[in-house]
């Protein structure tokens, strides 16, 4: 029992790491409209510009977390400034074969910067804290923490501010939203900014949980992609439901089968997922 | 044989090389080109071709599942076998969806079987991969003239599947296929399956990238779940398509060539950098061919050679006539003058198939 409880602190951890992604992955495929690829590798990215802030600045994290994001977004922003926004005027399909490639170059230059071993924020290692014979590390406690103020804030503009509401119609009706007089060029600029911010914090957060890595983001992905299809992709709420059901799945799928086969869980449930429910959790069919 | 070494051994192993990654974008043009399918788990189907091949051709060895020691021609059929079989798997849940599904889906497949080929060491020999797979009759033909004769099993393997993909491209089948892709709402108006269409051309062109992993295998005589770069693989792919132009099949071999020829000369550039960057080099070598695909999909999206739609067949003589002839006019012969020619009458278009109006 213990250890089922164990496992499950674990997957909320991983969870809300994989919510993170999901939710900025599926506010781009809801405004912007392609499935981003790059949106495991943009992850890397976050955790590195945060190592750079937090080991090579040696800034506090509570400062450099922020400045990773920050990071995070203005990398999306010129991203889509130099190549997405072209395409997008092409063929939407395009986008998905550039944001391939995107990836890959994300992991190369990064690979290139900070070179291709392993690297963390802080060596040593952390004790847990041990309550009823459950343990948490300090750590995981603060990614917890973090990922719900993020997700409230998120929630708040999404609910309260203008811009959260131009996002919210363009992702039900982009025809609509433009007759109704909303800048659809800004609002997709906010969407890969906040977006982006998200993934970046997901990223820090995931080198905290693990370690620092070039591809630490595309082994994510997959995850990140079944959360956002989990709850209905393009749905930003499904997919904090979705991530948090694939991160505790993951975990204690190790009672079960070999973890060499965690990565394939989130597989599996998008998979069964899509017979079963095509438009998600939360979907209603379109 | 000393008079292959040197500069002629090299052009046989590019060509050869060339030949492998021909095959794969082949592959790749019948489900993206004329499909409209989006796949990017190509590696996972290489893999699991080059594996199928090396394990029953190889000989017995006690740290892996071998020991049939089946000539090749068999290896290469299971190879296509296993890489249609799970195509097929995999095409059958998510081909009714959106394309964006499938192309997660492939990237999902991909990794599991990378997982798999990884994690089963029983059947794969695990992280320390299979080594010794030899090329068809290597020890009757020796080293040199058994590259010889691979080159021509590849080069011939190219044309064939060069000629059978022409001849389904002007093929009824084709040209539904294509119709699929522009508007499958029509296409499933007049009457067809499109499900069936569109899995038919996934699961044949995932078997023409399993046979080419089973070339691979033989060729370079070493597999292991991390040789193969997996998404190197199927991003290089994926470029020689786009650049070579996607729907021509003479397009994706030309790019394939031309893709090839890019990529060994970069390092052939990477070679010359200072020690201290050597070990980057394969990252540099990404960046430089990340953004040559960019580069080609801004300026140039067609690729080097345009897709161009058959005409619609004129029935030869003595032969039965295309399918639904018009009302009024006779089954056989000529039509009359002034009549234009039915069907597929459209300006050659872009490279990328429009996105599929499903949702």
């Amino acid at each position: 029992m213990t250890e089922v409880l164990q496992l499950l602190i674990y997957g909320i951890v991983l969870g809300s790491i994989i919510t993170l992604g999901a939710v900025g992955l599926s506010l781009i495929y809801g405004i912007v409209r392609f499935a981003n690829f790059a949106h495991g590798d943009m992850m890397t990215a976050g955790a590195y510009f945060a190592f750079f802030f937090v080991v090579t600045l040696e800034l506090p994290m509570f400062v450099g977390f922020p400045l990773a994001m920050a990071g995070g977004a203005l990398l999306a922003v010129a991203l889509d400034r130099v190549l997405f926004r072209r395409l997008r005027r092409t063929s939407p399909v395009v986008l998905l074969i550039s944001s391939f490639g995107v990836a890959l170059m994300l992991r190369a230059a990064i690979q290139l910067v900070w070179g291709p071993s392993v690297q963390v924020y802080e060596a040593g290692i952390e004790f847990p804290i041990r309550f009823l014979g459950l343990g948490i590390k300090p750590d995981q406690l603060h990614i917890l923490g973090g990922s719900v103020v993020i997700v409230v804030a998120l929630h708040l503009f999404l609910q309260r501010s203008r811009t959260g509401k131009a996002m919210r119609a363009m992702s039900d009706n982009v025809a609509l939203a433009r007759v109704s007089g909303i800048d659809t060029e800004r609002v997709i600029l906010w969407t890969w900014v906040i977006g982006a911010a998200l993934t970046a914090a997901a990223g820090v957060f995931l080198a905290i949980d693990t370690q620092l890595h070039p591809v630490m983001g595309w082994r994510l992905l997959l995850p990140v992609f079944a959360a956002a299809i989990l709850g209905g992709i393009g749905k930003p709420y499904g997919a904090l439901a979705g991530g948090m059901v694939i991160g505790i799945a993951q975990e204690m799928s190790t009672l079960v089968i070999s973890p060499g086969y965690k990565p394939a869980i989130a597989f599996a449930i998008m998979v069964v997922m899509l017979i079963l429910r095509p438009a998600g959790l939360l979907g209603a069919r379109r | 044989m000393i008079e292959l070494a040197g500069f002629s051994s090299v052009l046989v192993q590019f060509a050869t090389f060339a030949g492998i990654f021909a095959l794969l974008a082949l592959g790749l043009n019948l489900q993206w080109g004329m499909g409209g399918l989006f796949n990017i788990g190509i590696a996972g189907f290489f893999a699991v071709g080059a594996y199928a091949s090396a394990i029953l051709t190889g000989a017995a060895n006690p740290s892996h599942l071998g020991g049939f020691a089946m000539p090749f021609i068999l290896g290469a059929l299971a190879a296509m076998s296993v890489s249609g079989l799970i195509a097929l798997a995999i095409g059958l849940i998510t081909l009714r969806l959106r394309a964006d599904y499938l192309a997660i889906a492939t990237i999902g497949i991909a990794e599991i079987l990378r997982l798999f080929l990884k994690n089963e060491a029983w059947l794969t020999n695990g992280v320390r991969g299979i080594a010794g797979i030899a090329k068809p009759h290597a020890a009757f033909l020796g080293p040199g003239w058994a590259t010889l004769v691979f080159f021509a099993i590849v080069l011939v393997s190219v044309l064939l599947v060069y000629l059978g993909l022409e001849r389904a491209r002007r093929s009824p089948w084709g040209r539904v296929l294509r119709a699929v892709r522009e508007n499958e709402e029509t296409a499933a108006a007049s009457g067809k399956n499109t499900v069936r269409f569109r899995l038919e051309a996934f699961v044949l062109g995932s078997m023409i990238m399993g046979y080419g992993g089973a070339l691979y295998a033989h060729f370079f005589g070493f597999i292991s779940p991390e040789a193969f770069e997996p998404e190197l693989t199927t991003f290089l792919v994926w470029i020689m398509l786009i650049a070579g132009g996607s729907g021509n099949n003479r397009g994706a071999i030309l790019g394939a060539v031309a893709i090839w020829l890019v990529w060994s000369g970069t390092e052939v550039l990477t070679n010359r950098l200072p020690p201290e960057l050597v070990t980057q080099a394969g990252a540099i070598r990404l960046l430089l061919i990340g953004a040559l695909l960019q580069v080609i999909l801004l300026l140039r999206p067609e690729g080097l050679l345009k897709e161009r739609p058959p005409p619609a067949p004129l029935p030869p003589k003595g032969v039965p006539p295309a399918p639904l002839p018009p009302k009024g006019v006779p089954p056989k012969g000529v039509p009359p003058k002034g009549v234009p020619p039915r069907g597929e009458a459209r300006p050659p278009r872009g490279p990328a198939p429009p996105p599929s109006s499903r949702a």
